[in-house]
């Protein structure tokens, strides 16, 4: 707890968050504009984005440096940790509204329109549905159309890609072990096929969105299942991306030299991250997938 | 090591020490002028408001107008005003009171408050663009389907929260690691600050909910612009869905907009009453209880969309329950100024007409929590008399009493008492005149976000403009004795008021750049 904070490491004043804030005022006014397809929108996104980008690998660098250069003591150290798990409770809570969303279209509202039967006669409110606005088809063989999809089965690219996500999981704590034991062969070994995994998830997940707006008529338009289907596991999907960057970004700093058995706070913050990338996954294919 | 050492001397001047600081006195100093500055810009839009419902009829906007007001005017009261002014508070004060170097983390705190002149930027932008449907204007709720069909604006409004998020999110975890782990030694938590108790607790809250927030209006996008169904019957989703995830959200935020109030409040009264605070441990439970409860109760927002029966009652009783700690603060405020030397310089006028005006608006609130007079209330002026007795008498009063109580330590000198008193006695009347009809106006069944309304309604109308002007200029004052405040007045002594207790009497007024570099012992 509290410990005598005298030499508790105040930063000199930083230019950079400001900087960022003027990324994140483009970027956002960008994407405003593109949204309703007026001219420079993409424009300005991607100049919001990399100014977000460069601040972001400027702010951290020199976070890293002043990490190295042994000018943080343990107080500072428990701040960041502090830091990083209320902000992954943050995320947790972002990801519980849709969720909440995908409970409440299943357990209430989807029930209650097939109950109203002067609206939607002949609706059958089954899971998984687009609504009662078209006819509906779930059967694998079906043309895609308006409101005609097939639902994404859990036993197939889904359950290999639990299982590669629960083995990252693995890899993660098992390059964790290898950092706390000084090996850096298997903290670097570890890492590296975390990665590698990682990536392999993301190119399975990107062949299955490719698979079901080619072939399953499953888009974001697809009622409230292609809707919470493709928020869910698209917020996903970006979470894991910028997992796999955290990951890049901690692999190189290990290859660098960094990190030392008692002090490797980066490295535990992405592996938090990994981890928590990992649990909503499996929450969504009980509920997405699977049930 | 040598920038760990340097720092002390780094004292940047001029524009870019305000741009670049990562001291928790300038940015709290940042906070606090741009929530008095949005203060008037919000205010005016409700004079916009008033000004129109002087008359029934038409007068001065087109409804279209009317409609971005009243939403713009929230907005801004509750994201810009009352949520910035309570982190600057946090800011100044929270590291002072725990005797703690500065925040947690110093970079981080700038960036948290330099997010939102950009994110009002974006809001606002939007009231120039009147050809291309202007502001936002579906409420601040925000409601599908209406906020599904509004122009460009709506757009703004959504992105510009996102950046609102990122700024609580970040501003809360700073908070909360503060707290946790910057306390000077013997500071145990049970023995902190009740303001920093009720920030601590509103970290979390903020925590839990502002990322909701951000998903709801994500949905709200994508429905927009993307094809999705969340809140479309026809695919499948759900108005009513929107409105479960808003108030979830929705109930949580009213605390975070009281609790700091109440952590204020439980400063100011013990000073004043020369007397500790009564039950102090009674306080955290309650402001803990509150917070807690504040998860269960979001669907009394909701009791006339036809919820199922046992749905209503849980949400009754729910709500009906946290009058109990709310009751046990108000009884430990009353009875901490029981037999105390009382004196009333202007935080303390403040802090008592607090404690009277925010329990009408919980009595209020307990009225609108029984279902079947809800269903009478609900969307009409009562709801709004309510939360405007809790959120100006309430969370403004607050603001304005902590800022006359540690103004003097901010700034080094003492305030003008005679004009502190009349900004008060002015506020006090003009609040009461621009409200309580309200009250009288909504239990007649005038509705709320209307333009225009029934002859029978005029006269207390009437009183509501006259005293919303009253209340509105009476700030001006406000804004005048800052101002002198910090550019004159007598000295201010290190104690301030000589029945202030806490580390940050300890220290100079004004106090030094960077306080408690080594921590103070606290017995
Ligand atoms: C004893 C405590 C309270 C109770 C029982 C209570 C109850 C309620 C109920 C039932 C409503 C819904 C009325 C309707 O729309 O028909 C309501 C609205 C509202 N309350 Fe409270 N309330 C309490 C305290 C507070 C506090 C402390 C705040 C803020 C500081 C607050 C702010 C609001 C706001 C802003 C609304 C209106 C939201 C809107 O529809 O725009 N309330 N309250
Ligand atoms: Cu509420």
């Amino acid at each position: 707890m509290s410990t005598a904070h005298g030499n508790y490491y105040l930063p000199n004043p930083s230019p950079w968050p400001i900087i960022i804030s003027f990324g994140l005022f483009f970027l956002a006014l960008g994407a405003v504009l593109t949204i309703n397809s007026l001219g420079a929108g993409p424009w300005l996104m991607l100049v919001g984005t990399a100014i977000v980008a460069y601040i972001i690998a400027r702010w951290f660098g020199q976070v890293i440096g002043e990490s190295e250069g042994g000018i943080y003591n343990k107080q500072v150290d428990r701040s960041f940790r502090w830091g990083m798990a209320w902000f992954i409770f943050s995320e947790v809570m972002f990801f519980a509204a849709f969720f909440g969303a995908l409970f409440y279209v299943r357990q209430f509202s989807v029930p209650w329109i097939g109950e109203t039967e002067l609206l939607w006669p002949g609706f059958d409110a089954a899971w998984p549905t687009a609504g009662p606005k078209g006819p509906m088809a779930i059967t694998p063989d079906t043309v895609a159309g308006a409101n005609q999809f097939s639902p994404m089965g859990a036993w197939g690219i889904p359950a290999i890609n639990t299982l590669i996500l629960l083995s990252s999981g693995a890899t993660v704590t098992w390059a964790h072990w290898g950092l706390l034991k000084d090996n850096r062969a298997q903290l670097i070994t570890g890492l590296f096929l975390t990665i590698a995994l990682g990536i392999i998830f993301l190119a399975l997940q990107i062949y299955e969105y490719i698979h079901a707006y080619t072939e399953l008529g499953l888009t974001l338009k697809a009622g409230v299942y292609g809707a919470t289907f493709f928020m869910l596991t698209g917020f996903h999907g970006f979470h894991v991306t910028l997992g796999v960057i955290m990951l890049t970004v901690i692999l190189g700093r290990s290859l660098k030299g960094h990190f030392r058995s008692d002090h490797h706070f980066g490295f535990e913050a992405v592996a938090w991250y990994w981890h928590f990338v990992d649990v909503v996954w499996l929450f969504l294919f009980i509920f997405v997938y699977w049930l | 090591m040598a920038t760990a050492t340097a720092h002390h001397g780094a004292h940047p001047t001029g524009i870019s020490r305000w741009l670049f600081t990562t001291n928790h006195k300038d940015i709290g100093t940042l906070y606090l002028w741009l929530a008095l500055i949005l203060f008037f810009v919000g205010g005016a839009m409700a004079l916009v408001i008033r000004a129109e419902l002087f008359e029934p009829g038409m007068q001065i906007v087109d409804p279209h107008f009317f409609n971005q007001m009243t939403t713009m005017h929230a907005l801004i009261m509750v994201f810009g005003v009352v949520m910035p002014a309570f982190v600057g508070f946090a800011n100044w004060q929270i590291p002072m009171m725990i005797g703690a170097p500065d925040m947690a983390l110093p970079r981080m705190n700038n960036w948290s408050f330099w997010i939102l002149p950009f994110a009002f930027v974006l809001l606002s932008s939007t009231l120039f663009m009147q050809d291309q449907g202007g502001a936002p204007s579906a409420g601040w709720t925000l409601y599908p389907p209406l906020t599904i069909q509004g122009g460009i604006g709506t757009d703004f409004a959504i992105l510009s929260i996102h950046m609102l998020g990122i700024s609580s999110v970040l501003g809360a975890i700073n908070v909360i690691a503060t707290i946790l782990n910057m306390r000077a030694p013997g500071m145990t938590l049970m023995k902190m600050p009740l303001f920093v108790w009720t920030w601590l607790i509103t970290a979390f809250l903020l925590l839990a909910v502002m990322p909701v927030f951000a998903g709801a209006v994500t949905m709200l996008l994508t429905d927009r612009h993307f094809g999705t169904s969340f809140f479309d019957a026809a695919g499948g989703g759900d108005p009513l869905l929107f409105q479960h995830i808003f108030w979830f959200f929705g109930h949580p935020e009213v605390y975070i907009l009281i609790l700091p109030a109440f952590g204020i409040v439980s400063q100011i009264i013990p000073t004043f009453a020369r007397k500790p605070l009564f039950g102090y441990n009674s306080m955290v439970y309650a402001t803990a209880s509150i917070a807690f409860l504040s998860f269960v109760v979001w669907a009394h927002h909701m009791f006339t969309v036809g919820l199922p029966l046992a749905g209503e009652l849980f949400f009754m009783y729910a709500t009906m329950l946290i009058a109990v700690p709310t009751g046990v603060k108000v009884f430990n405020w009353i009875t901490t100024m029981w037999r105390g030397s009382m004196t009333f310089e202007t935080p303390m006028l403040f802090a008592v007409a607090f404690v009277f005006l925010f329990t009408i608006g919980g009595l209020s609130g307990l009225m609108l929590a029984i279902v079947p007079a809800d269903f009478q209330y609900h969307d009409t002026y009562f709801v709004v008399a309510h939360f405007h007795y809790v959120l100006v008498s309430g969370a403004i009063f607050a603001i304005l009493g902590g800022a006359y109580y540690w103004l003097p330590k901010w700034t080094g000198h003492m305030y003008n008492e005679t004009l502190g008193k009349w900004h008060f006695w002015l506020t006090v009347i003009g609040f009461n005149i621009a409200f309580f009809p309200q009250h009288f106006l909504g239990l007649a069944g005038m509705p709320r976000r209307i333009p225009d309304y029934a002859l029978q309604f005029t006269e207390f109308n009437q009183w509501s403009t006259v005293g919303a002007f009253l209340l509105g200029f009476a700030q001006l004052l406000f804004l005048y004795l800052v101002v002198q405040t910090i550019r004159s007045g007598k000295k201010a002594s290190t104690q301030v008021w000589d029945g202030a207790k806490g580390l940050e009497w300890t220290l100079p007024s004004p106090p030094p750049y960077h306080t408690f570099a080594t921590a103070p012992k606290v017995k």
